[in-house]
């Protein structure tokens, strides 16, 4: 087991690298520095000096992989992808255009990130397990097929509509949540609940009708039949065996997302002026801070290979069958 | 005139080409005749595919552009690139209002000082029922003819509907035509009074610049068409050759492609979009001498911007169609042809290929409510399409900071809202019809 961790992390690394050298790709060698420089400066007649001086101030002043000039090592350090793509591995993210230290600023952004995406995450598999539970249930009758039809008909609803509605509706018509902000502590409930529920509503549709597939498919296992034949009640043939069994492809599923939940919702986090990592990308996408979003595209990717392992790891855990070898 | 063929245009019709010699092949083929016929019979896909097709129609209207000759002896041709759906809303497109005004209104939303002694009012519109003149005691009559008068135009189109397209239920009886045209019956019923009261009122209301919501609508149909096609279609040959080259193959081959599309994948999506958008919008403005209009400006961007969006979706197909590249690799037939001699490519196109039509197809039809979802997501946060270009998300986003009036403006979310809704769900549900059809593992009963 330990051994199959370590050779996974292994193969993690040229994944994270490639990573790497896409964004590097993407951000240093489709645009040159300069075209940076001039579409930040924005006017169209910038002056070479004004050009220099803002790659100075960002470290873009270097050539991209091989300085001939410098000596030694830093023939290699003393370049644009070792000072912005390889530091990155030591979670140096270098500065925000605004001056500041971009670690601290994702340290200080993260909680209020968890903050809204772990209830969400909880209590929407939770809602969304019971709800396919309930179709499932009452399988075949109408109140399955109006169900369906429910969530066909809420995943056709644009996100946007459920947060531009719900604020409209909770928060200015009933006034029963504040339409957007963040405090520290205890106090942040208030301000979380509003996102939290949207977010809910938005997701239920579609995953809900994705577990109803899988209980259904469990259905059709022999075992199933076995325990009805054998005269268990249904109400024990779906909890003891097809739930337990389906949650397996299900939590499995669900666990690559945990790491994730740290980079928020760029959606609900903006519209809803929550200070965390997503409202940080999407202001940073507006200021076309590069250095920010190359940050968090790293962040997120090494997150993600984070949550793959994880998934292994949890195959064994609920599934004693798997073994890792 | 002097007709535009924008590289969105060229690659949409093509795309219809490629649909309507897919559907021929597909008609000469055994076991995809049987399925698209389980479609057709499908109450469910065959009114879906109407409401589907009448967005098509309108994309396809919006897709014929062209660029008006100027008055005067020499060649010379407006800037401004217009399209058949332009010319035919003519009347939509030019009666513009100044600023907001509700649907079928007489009147501008906003109060504005007339006159010294009148004081603030509100002003009357340019054009929305400005023929009843003073006499505004019979706007409610006036829109309840126009109404009736809409609704009889609609029951005679679908009557003639029905009409010209007799002998093709003649020819195909057991096909789910009654659905079918209850859903033209619906759609002219809708259509009949619109048509009628926008000849003199802006049915949908008017933006803050006064442009009609209802012509914006129908302007966004064609980037969500667009996004929601031309992304698979950029995407698919890398996804199927790649998938299949990496699960026939194995070996290095396939190690090579798998990191390719696990290292892809393991970047967020939307921050690789945001990153990629970024990056294309600093190329198009640091070139602006590559294009000739602000059309093929905005073109580029949305090109652009299914590029990236096939590149971040790609990987999901790829690594399903490996997976059945897989076993088919195993498969008898596919045996034999090797021990005949087959080369390999042959194997590849003649034997594996139409064997995985079907996950493709299923995988075209899933994808594209996502994607038009995506797009005003993409849009609302500044990374989708190009301001100037109508869309759904570039609507949602003008109108939503209006919803804090007092009274508030809601005509233009609800309308692209509701647009939206309507082209999702159908995708959704013919999406549905689809799989039932073309997927094997789903137990027909």
């Amino acid at each position: 087991m330990l051994a199959y961790l370590i050779r996974r992390l292994f193969y993690a690394l040229p994944i994270l690298i490639g990573v790497n050298v896409i964004t590097f790709a993407l951000f240093f060698v489709v645009n040159t520095p300069d075209d940076m420089a001039r579409m930040h400066l924005g006017a169209k007649r910038v002056t070479a000096e004004a050009i220099e001086k803002w790659k100075a101030e960002r470290g873009y002043d270097k050539p991209l992989f091989w300085s001939s000039a410098a000596a030694g090592v830093d023939k290699v350090t003393d370049t644009i992808f070792y000072g912005k793509s390889v530091r990155m591995f030591a979670l140096d993210f270098g500065r925000a255009d605004d001056g500041r230290d971009i670690a601290r600023e994702i340290k200080a952004r993260m909680g209020p990130s968890l903050a809204v995406a772990v209830p969400v995450f909880v209590l929407g598999l939770f809602s969304a397990i019971s709800f396919a539970l309930l179709l499932v249930y009452f399988r075949a009758t109408y109140l399955d097929f109006a169900g369906v039809v429910l969530c066909v008909a809420m995943m056709s609803i644009s996100g946007l509509f459920y947060i531009i509605g719900g604020q409209w509706l909770v928060s200015k018509i009933w006034h029963l949540a504040p339409i957007s902000g963040y405090a520290e502590g205890l106090s942040a409930a208030k301000f979380i609940i509003l996102p939290v529920i949207i977010s809910l509503a938005a997701g239920i549709g579609s995953s809900a009708r994705w577990y109803r597939t899988i209980f259904l498919e469990e259905y059709t296992r022999d075992y199933v039949r076995t325990a009805r034949a054998k005269g268990l009640p249904e109400r024990l043939v779906l909890f003891r065996h097809v739930l337990r069994n389906a949650l397996i492809p299900i939590l499995t599923g669900a666990v690559v997302l945990i790491p994730t939940l740290f980079m928020g919702s760029l959606l609900i986090e903006a519209f809803f002026g929550i200070p965390g990592l997503g409202s940080y990308t999407i202001d940073a996408i507006n200021a076309q801070d590069f250095a920010v979003v190359r940050a968090m595209v790293f962040i997120g990717s090494a997150l993600y290979i984070v949550g793959l392992l994880l998934t292994d790891i949890s195959y064994t855990l609920v599934d004693p069958r798997i073994r890792l070898q | 005139m002097k007709l535009v063929f924008l590289w969105s245009d060229i690659l949409f019709f093509l795309l219809i080409a490629a649909v309507v010699a897919g559907g021929a092949w597909a008609s000469r083929v055994e076991h995809l005749r049987l399925a698209w016929r389980q479609v057709g019979c499908s109450r469910v896909g065959m009114a879906t595919a109407t409401v589907l097709l009448a967005f098509v129609l309108v994309a396809v209207l919006d897709s014929l552009h062209y660029r008006e000759r100027l008055p005067g002896a020499q060649e010379n041709y407006a800037v401004e690139v217009r399209s058949a759906l332009d010319a035919a809303l003519t009347g939509l497109r030019t009666r513009g209002e100044k600023t907001y005004s509700a649907p079928l209104a007489t009147h501008l939303f906003a109060k504005e000082s007339l006159d010294a002694d009148l004081g603030r009012d509100f002003p009357r519109l340019k054009h929305g029922g400005a023929h009843l003149g003073e006499d505004l005691a019979a706007h409610d009559s006036d829109i309840a003819a126009k109404t009736i008068k809409g609704l009889g135009l609609g029951l005679l189109g679908c009557l003639v509907f029905g009409l010209v397209t007799l002998p093709l239920r003649r020819a195909a009886p057991h096909l789910a035509w009654n659905a079918q045209l209850a859903t033209v019956l619906l759609l002219c019923l809708l259509a009949g009074p619109i048509i009628v009261l926008a000849g003199d009122y802006h049915v949908l209301g008017t933006d803050k610049v006064g442009q009609d919501v209802l012509y914006l609508t129908l302007k966004s149909v064609r980037t969500a068409l667009l996004i929601g096609t031309l992304t698979t279609l950029i995407m698919l040959p890398a996804a199927v050759a790649l998938g299949l080259l990496a699960g026939y193959a194995g070996g290095w081959i396939d190690d090579v492609i798998q990191y390719l599309y696990t290292t892809l994948n393991s970047i967020p999506g939307v921050l690789l979009i945001a990153a990629s958008v970024l990056m294309m919008q600093v190329v198009i403005d640091t070139h602006p001498e590559w294009f000739a209009t602000a059309a093929e400006r905005a073109d580029a961007r949305l090109l652009a911007l299914c590029a990236i969006l096939g590149i971040t979706s790609w990987t999901g197909l790829c690594r399903l169609l490996r997976g059945e590249a897989l076993k088919l690799r195993e498969l008898e037939y596919v045996q034999a042809a090797r021990a005949l001699g087959v080369s390999h490519a042959r194997i590849l196109w003649r034997h594996v290929l139409p064997n995985v039509m079907h996950i493709v197809m299923i995988a075209i039809v899933m994808d594209f409510s996502g994607l038009v979802l995506a797009e005003a997501v993409l849009s609302y946060v500044g990374i989708g399409v190009d301001p100037n270009t109508i869309s759904f998300g570039t609507m949602i986003n003008t109108a939503r900071m209006e919803l804090a009036r007092e009274p508030m403006v809601w005509w233009s979310l609800a309308a692209a809202f509701a647009f939206m809704f309507v082209l999702v769900l159908a995708a959704n549900l013919f999406a549905d019809v689809m799989r039932d059809a073309f997927d094997p593992r789903v137990v027909k009963r």
